[in-house]
């Protein structure tokens, strides 16, 4: 879980080279070259049909670039297999509410990935487990039905699921859509403290342009179509090499 | 009372056991992946292949969960051509697999009688051949579905998430539909194909409402499905009732208890 030390520590967990995306004889993408280094936050953000989703089903390996090349973690991403560096955190929207699943159980199944297949959990998941209820604060509802939460409990369920294998980046596609303003802001308060202690890599594709430029500024380090980039790093002055802060500091203290 | 001693009774009350526990066992994955309908679907196509096995002469049920197999290749194919829209998939393998029976049926006008047991049921036919099949199955489904308990529960909850995690998608969507194959055409013999589904999909719907995790929504489907299958037998047997239907309308009374028991109490 260390960060690298390479004289480089900051390098790139995700590369795009010439990535094209056509659907339909119809360019979604064209031409793109984009890097996200460790410790970015990357926010994506373009209007509804930009080829966002798209953007990130290609990069976490749903759905094949039309051209070009995706690498991830210094990896082309067809050969690549370590999945648990990556965390996921889906629209909200995705999830059933009559689904008969416990917070436990939804965020125990971050641990199922390719590796752990015919395996039994390991035994140290319960500690990771309980490490991962803990940060997020939700240890209370762990017994509960995920359906029965809240918008932002869910959210914070979904995250406590991407953070249970301590990825080195977290994917997450429109996090705060269904969810009222506070809790939105008490989420991004969340996500800011883990990209600023924790040394985790952001990717973020969101339509809340100015809460996202709040934290990543108003000019995009790139634009691509319709979508653009913002990127923000965090620490740069720290030293290469230097691990990451243990999960089972809590997260939260300033944000409930 | 004597036929509930009677040889014919108590291997229906064995075969009855079986498919109580698979079926619920398949139909939780198929039902939260909304795919409820694949039950009929399925089991219309399995009508086919029995259709065809008695117009060539070849054990009908065996003949059934071949087509019931490649059906449901097809409609893992047919999903994914149109994602989202699971559903249409199933409407056309159905009217599929029914066009097929029936034509199947005029080919051979000889044996409709012997057809009407497999869309009705009649689990007091079930020879000794016919339990090694569901024992089978009963075998394969429930050693699927340990080993691959992890996998099948992110996949239902969430199938991006478990493509994001590396986990082989597609083959484990393919095992869900191959292993639904399975148990409905063999559990045509004992409910009949008209009545598989609900064997499949009431036990989930109850359990949906009850349980408190996944893992007790399984078991608890899995006892109701008993529960309807044990006490259906029972009472079909002793009042000379359609074991079939007797079971299944046992189902709908416990999804009916379970609603009412339920009421304003919304998940």
């Amino acid at each position: 879980m260390s960060a690298i030390p390479t004289a480089d520590c900051h390098q790139p967990m995700i590369e795009l080279r010439d990535v094209c995306f056509s659907y339909k004889d119809q360019h979604v993408m064209k031409d793109l070259n984009f890097s996200v280094k460790e410790r970015d936050f990357v926010g994506i953000v373009g209007s509804n049909g930009a080829g966002k989703t798209t953007l990130l089903k290609m990069l976490v390996g749903l759905m094949p670039p039309t051209g070009g090349e995706i690498r991830l973690f210094g990896e082309s991403i067809r050969q690549f297999r370590d999945w648990e560096r990556i965390g996921y955190v889906p629209q909200k929207n995705a999830l059933n509410m009559l689904f008969p699943a416990t917070v436990r159980e939804v965020v125990t199944s971050g641990l199922f990935t390719n590796k752990s297949i015919f395996r039994r959990l390991s035994r140290d998941a319960k500690a990771k487990l309980d490490d991962a209820l803990q940060v997020m604060r939700i240890e209370d509802i762990a017994d509960k039905r995920i359906g029965r939460l809240s918008g932002g409990q869910q959210q914070r369920v979904f995250l406590a699921r991407a953070m249970i294998n301590q990825p080195d980046l977290l994917v997450l596609d429109e996090p705060t859509v269904g969810i009222d303003a506070e809790t939105q802001d008490g989420f991004f308060e969340l996500i800011r403290h883990m990209h600023q202690h924790h040394n985790i890599t952001f990717l973020m594709v969101s339509h809340d342009i100015d809460r996202l430029e709040d934290y990543l500024g108003k000019e995009p380090r790139q634009q691509n179509g319709k979508i653009k980039f913002f990127v923000r790093h965090s620490h740069d002055d720290l030293d290469c090499g230097e691990t990451n802060l243990q999960h089972s500091i809590p997260l939260v203290g300033s944000v409930e | 009372m004597e036929i509930l001693f009677s040889d014919f009774f108590q291997r229906a009350l064995l075969g009855g056991l079986l498919i109580g526990l698979t079926a619920p066992l398949i139909g939780i994955f198929l039902v939260l992946r909304r795919l409820s309908m694949i039950g009929d679907t399925l089991a219309h196509v399995t009508i086919a292949g029995v259709a065809l096995g008695f117009l060539i002469n070849v054990y009908p049920l065996v003949v059934g969960l071949v087509f019931a197999v490649i059906s449901s290749f097809a409609i893992e194919k047919l999903r994914r051509a149109y994602k989202g829209y699971a559903e249409l998939s199933i409407a056309v393998i159905m009217s599929g697999g029914v066009a097929v029976a029936s034509f199947l049926f005029t080919l051979g006008q000889g044996y409709n009688t012997d057809v009407t047991s497999y869309l009705f049921g009649s689990i007091y036919t079930l020879g000794r051949t016919d339990l090694y099949l569901v024992g089978g199955v009963t075998v394969v489904v429930l050693a699927v579905v340990v080993f691959f308990y992890k996998e099948l529960f992110l996949l239902t909850f969430e199938e991006d998430a478990a493509a994001v995690s590396g986990l082989p998608v597609k083959l484990l969507n393919m095992l869900i539909t191959v292993l639904a194959a399975l148990v409905i055409s063999t559990a045509i013999k004992i409910v009949g194909a008209l009545l598989v589904s609900a064997l499949l999909t009431i036990p989930v719907a109850c359990s949906l409402f009850l349980a408190k995790s996944f893992r007790m929504s399984i078991v608890l489907s899995v006892v109701i499905a008993e529960i309807a299958v044990i006490v259906g037998l029972i009472v079909a047997g002793i009042w000379n009732f359609a074991p079939g239907a007797t079971i299944v309308l046992l189902l709908i009374l416990m999804l009916l208890l379970t609603l009412v028991a339920c009421r304003g109490y919304t998940v």
